[in-house]
């Protein structure tokens, strides 16, 4: 039987945030943290938790897994559990809306201060615009992540300054708009990130690196952006 | 754009060029240093006073002091808009910051003049 503590609070019947503990039986398969929250979903319908496509794509199921973020539907116990023990806790950092919700406001205003679309001010051509195989390539590492929201919520700039440090998610995809080839905005998206917090608020600690559930790389991109503003200062 | 009235450059890529300008000059000052102490362990006063003798000694030091000075300050801020804010401690932290932001502007002034006086005095 794995032990299994949650964090369980419901802002409507609870005064403060508890852990409950529980015994699930995995059966002794390698199961996904998902899994094990649907057992325990099973036993007591009031847990709460977001998910979506169980395969890792939609990034709805980020939450806390014995320390580290991470996605629970693409997290194996065999990886997470210590000593038949998982503790699961909502992202850090962000308001409990309750159990494993949190409202994700602030992570969301900061990914639209990037302004995460394409801006081009040239005529569109007939068919659409063109980039070779060299730019194209240069979106690869930045165009995958999935929002999950696992970087941010471990990063603690974010932490202390939810409001005005973008996070490495929102700068992972303000360097794939600055990178690319169609994009004529750079210079409006520069001087939106240049001030003493936007950007240079990360201190290079990488736990972003470290738990980015598809491998990629903010802290390289905000190297990125920093050298950018710095060729556009000089 | 986020500003920040206190900040050392109110920018954040001025401050961070600072940042690591002025580390780069506390990494050699001390490697200058340390190498002084290495290579003389039986180092009298009057030697360890000749070593800061010739200009180009004290105009290294002073630089090392200024690059300490700006270095720390920098850092202080980042720490204290971590930390010392409304977010994390309520309505009071504004004021709380400004005195801590205060006492270490005053702390930093005292040490660079004081440093001066020690460098370039008699």
């Amino acid at each position: 039987m794995l032990q299994v503590s949650i964090y369980r609070y419901n802002p409507d019947t609870d005064s403060e945030p508890y852990m409950q503990d529980l015994e699930v039986d995995t059966g002794g398969k390698d199961l996904m943290v998902l899994d094990v929250l649907e057992l325990i979903k099973a036993q007591d319908s009031s847990v709460a938790y977001r998910r979506s496509c169980r395969e890792g794509v939609c990034g709805s199921d980020g939450v806390n897994m014995n320390g580290k973020n991470g996605l629970a539907c693409i997290s194996p116990l065999s990886t997470t559990v210590k000593n038949n023990k998982l503790i699961v806790r909502p992202l850090p950092g962000l308001p409990v809306v309750r159990d494993l919700v949190v409202d994700m406001t602030l992570f969301y205003a900061q990914y639209e201060k990037i302004q995460p679309y394409l801006q081009n001010d040239t005529p569109a051509p007939a068919i659409e615009r063109l980039q070779t195989p060299a730019e194209r390539e240069k979106l690869d590492g930045l165009y995958e992540c999935i929002l999950c929201a696992c970087c941010s919520t471990s990063c603690p700039s974010f932490w202390w300054n939810p409001d005005r440090f973008i996070g490495p998610a929102g700068l992972l995809q303000a360097y794939r708009f600055l990178a690319d080839s169609r994009d004529t905005a750079t210079e409006d998206r520069l001087a939106n990130l240049d001030d003493p917090f936007s950007v240079f608020r990360c201190h290079g600690i990488q736990n972003c690196v470290a738990v980015c559930p598809k491998g990629l790389n903010p802290t390289r991109a905000i190297g990125h952006i920093r050298n950018m503003l710095l060729q556009r200062a000089t | 754009m986020v500003t920040a009235v206190t900040n050392f450059g109110r920018s954040g890529l001025y401050d961070w060029l600072v940042q690591r300008v002025s580390g780069v000059v506390l990494l050699a000052y001390f490697i200058f240093i340390g190498a002084v102490v290495v290579a003389n362990p039986d180092m009298s006063y009057q030697e360890w006073r000749t070593t800061f003798e010739p200009t180009w000694v004290r105009v290294f030091s002073v630089a090392a002091l200024l690059s300490l000075a700006a270095h720390a300050w920098i850092g202080l801020w980042c720490t204290l808009t971590d930390y010392v804010t409304p977010r994390m401690m309520g309505a009071k932290a504004n004021l709380l910051r400004g005195v801590l932001t205060c006492v270490c502007a005053v702390a930093l002034f005292t040490y660079v003049v004081w440093g001066i006086s020690i460098i370039w005095g008699s």
